[in-house]
């Protein structure tokens, strides 16, 4: 069933009736050409391109809980690209413009919204680095304004700029950037490769990895063993316990990041807004509720769940930069699992085993990455080359130290990103 | 979460700085090898359960110490002065 807006006006006068289910339940298959290990959004958005671009159908995405149940839709929707070291600028920079295509590529509506980002600074020192940051956007072909401290007093009025911790001096403004609805894009993935008849398996948990003479030949699951020539891990959060049952070891620890809602409210933030040195973002969801979020809890956590001090830490943080949110009240708090490389950047690679490949290590900034990682891990999969935009993505620059991506400029040890 | 400093008491996780796994006290001799290092530097189990990582009394005595702990369920199991854990690989 095709969706358009005749089709909404033709339901409604109808009794709403003819709606058919987005995606089908089928029994798992003995044998597949391929299996994909995770149905997040990175899973389905890489079975959909495996069907879209390569042609390959006979595929499975099997997941341990519902679609959509994991990051996808624990996170806090930012779609960007302003990332600064070559590699990662390409790679988001092909992400960004599938997103500009994706609601008309999946005949379905994930909400897309280019609101703008805002990154503040609050020194001389923060701006020239700003500024070089945007340059290097602007050399990969994407969009970055330097505002400078009075235009953007003018844009969004409300925030405390002469706070004495932290005066704004101005910001750095990606307008192509925004949010994205996280559940559709899951739903939207999944209907879409449902369609190109790749089976979406729920309920349905890896309980280990076949390997014959250094080849991955098949998995076992709760649903049952099923065959497999290629099998793609991508379950960001969850990486290094799937890997352990194909016997490797990953440079990889699972991390709680919070995030945080208010209840709704009327129209007030226009934009994504970050705070780096309070460690802070927020935006306003087109429901209304205030989403924000802050950084990690720094210490490892398979909880899904975060603890009070961080909690506090972001509020009062966000308390500083905007006074006027201290009015609303706050709904509901939640953690997602971070996949931490200890570089700070992701892994889109062949694993050391014959036919298993990975995709992990998406850190906190999985969301916005769905599309390309999906695209450029289809490839990987599919022609056994790495995808142009995700070349550097490489399981071995850990161990060799050369291609490290380091962003921040931390150095690539864990608990330092 | 509260942290069982052993020479403060039990105090609250707020005057602690985490480190990360344990296997950053098992620093490998600079000759040791690349497999060594890699291990050392980036490769972690990084399976759920119970734990052993390294922590400082950052705002309080400033000690190192050692904390076995779950990380499902978020449960502080119980901790040591790095500096008495010795050839005790087990944490």
């Amino acid at each position: 069933m095709r969706y358009s807006g005749l089709r909404v006006i033709a339901e409604g006068l109808t009794g709403q009736k003819s709606w058919a289910r987005a995606w089908r339940d089928p029994a798992p298959k003995a044998q597949y050409d391929m299996i994909i290990i995770g149905g997040g959004g990175h899973g389905l958005a890489t079975a959909y391109y495996l069907a879209k671009n390569h042609g390959i159908t006979n595929i499975a995405v099997l997941e341990k809980g519902y679609l959509g149940g994991g990051n996808i839709g624990r996170n806090t929707t930012i779609v960007r690209a302003n990332y600064l070291l070559e590699g990662n600028s390409q790679f988001y920079s092909h992400s960004l413009k599938l997103w500009e295509g994706l609601e008309q590529d999946l005949n379905y509506n994930v909400m897309h919204s280019q609101r703008g980002i805002i990154n503040l600074f609050h020194s001389d020192g923060q701006r020239d680095a700003f500024a070089r940051r945007g340059n290097a956007m602007i050399n990969q072909g994407d969009d970055a304004i330097l505002l400078e401290r009075d235009e953007l007093r003018r844009m969004i009025p409300y925030l405390d700029y002469d706070q004495t911790r932290f005066p704004i001096f101005g910001g750095l403004y990606h307008k192509r950037g925004g949010t994205a609805r996280h559940d559709a894009v899951a739903w939207g993935y999944a209907r879409a490769a449902d369609q190109r008849g790749v089976d979406l398996i729920q309920n349905c948990e890896v309980t280990g990895i076949d390997i014959h003479q250094g080849r991955v030949t098949g998995v076992q699951t709760t649903r049952g063993a099923m065959t497999a020539r290629k099998v793609g891990i991508v379950v960001a959060g969850r990486s290094s316990q799937v890997a352990a049952m194909a016997g490797l070891r990953l440079p990889i620890e699972s991390h709680v990041l919070q995030a945080f809602v208010t209840e709704g409210l009327k129209p007030v933030i226009d934009h994504v807004i970050t705070y780096g040195m309070g460690h802070f973002y927020i935006s306003q969801s087109d429901k209304g509720g205030l989403v924000f979020g802050g950084d990690l809890d720094f210490y490892a956590s398979y909880a899904a769940r975060g603890n009070l001090p961080t909690a506090e830490h972001v509020v009062e943080t966000g308390m500083t930069l905007m006074p006027m949110i201290g009015q609303a009240k706050m709904l509901r708090s939640w953690g997602g699992i971070m996949d931490m490389s200890s570089d700070g950047s992701p892994i889109i690679d062949k694993s050391p085993i014959e036919g298993l490949y990975l995709n992990c290590g998406w850190c906190y900034g999985g969301f916005k990455a769905v599309p390309g990682s999906g695209y450029a891990f289809a490839h990987l999969m599919a022609t056994d080359r790495p995808h142009q935009s995700a070349e550097r993505y490489r399981l071995d620059r850990f161990e060799k130290g050369r291609g490290l991506m380091d962003e921040e400029g931390r150095g690539s040890q864990h608990n330092l990103h | 979460m509260r942290i069982p400093c052993p020479i403060c008491g039990e105090r609250d996780s707020r005057e602690f700085r985490p480190k990360g796994d344990i296997t950053y006290a098992d620093r490998p001799a600079a000759e040791a090898g690349n497999a060594a290092w890699h291990s050392y530097l980036h490769l972690r189990d990084n399976q759920p359960g119970e734990i052993v990582e390294i922590w400082r009394h950052a705002h309080g005595c400033g000690a190192w110490i050692s904390v076995t702990r779950n990380t499902v369920s978020h449960a502080v199991l119980g901790a040591k002065l790095l500096r008495d854990r010795g050839q005790d690989h087990a944490g």
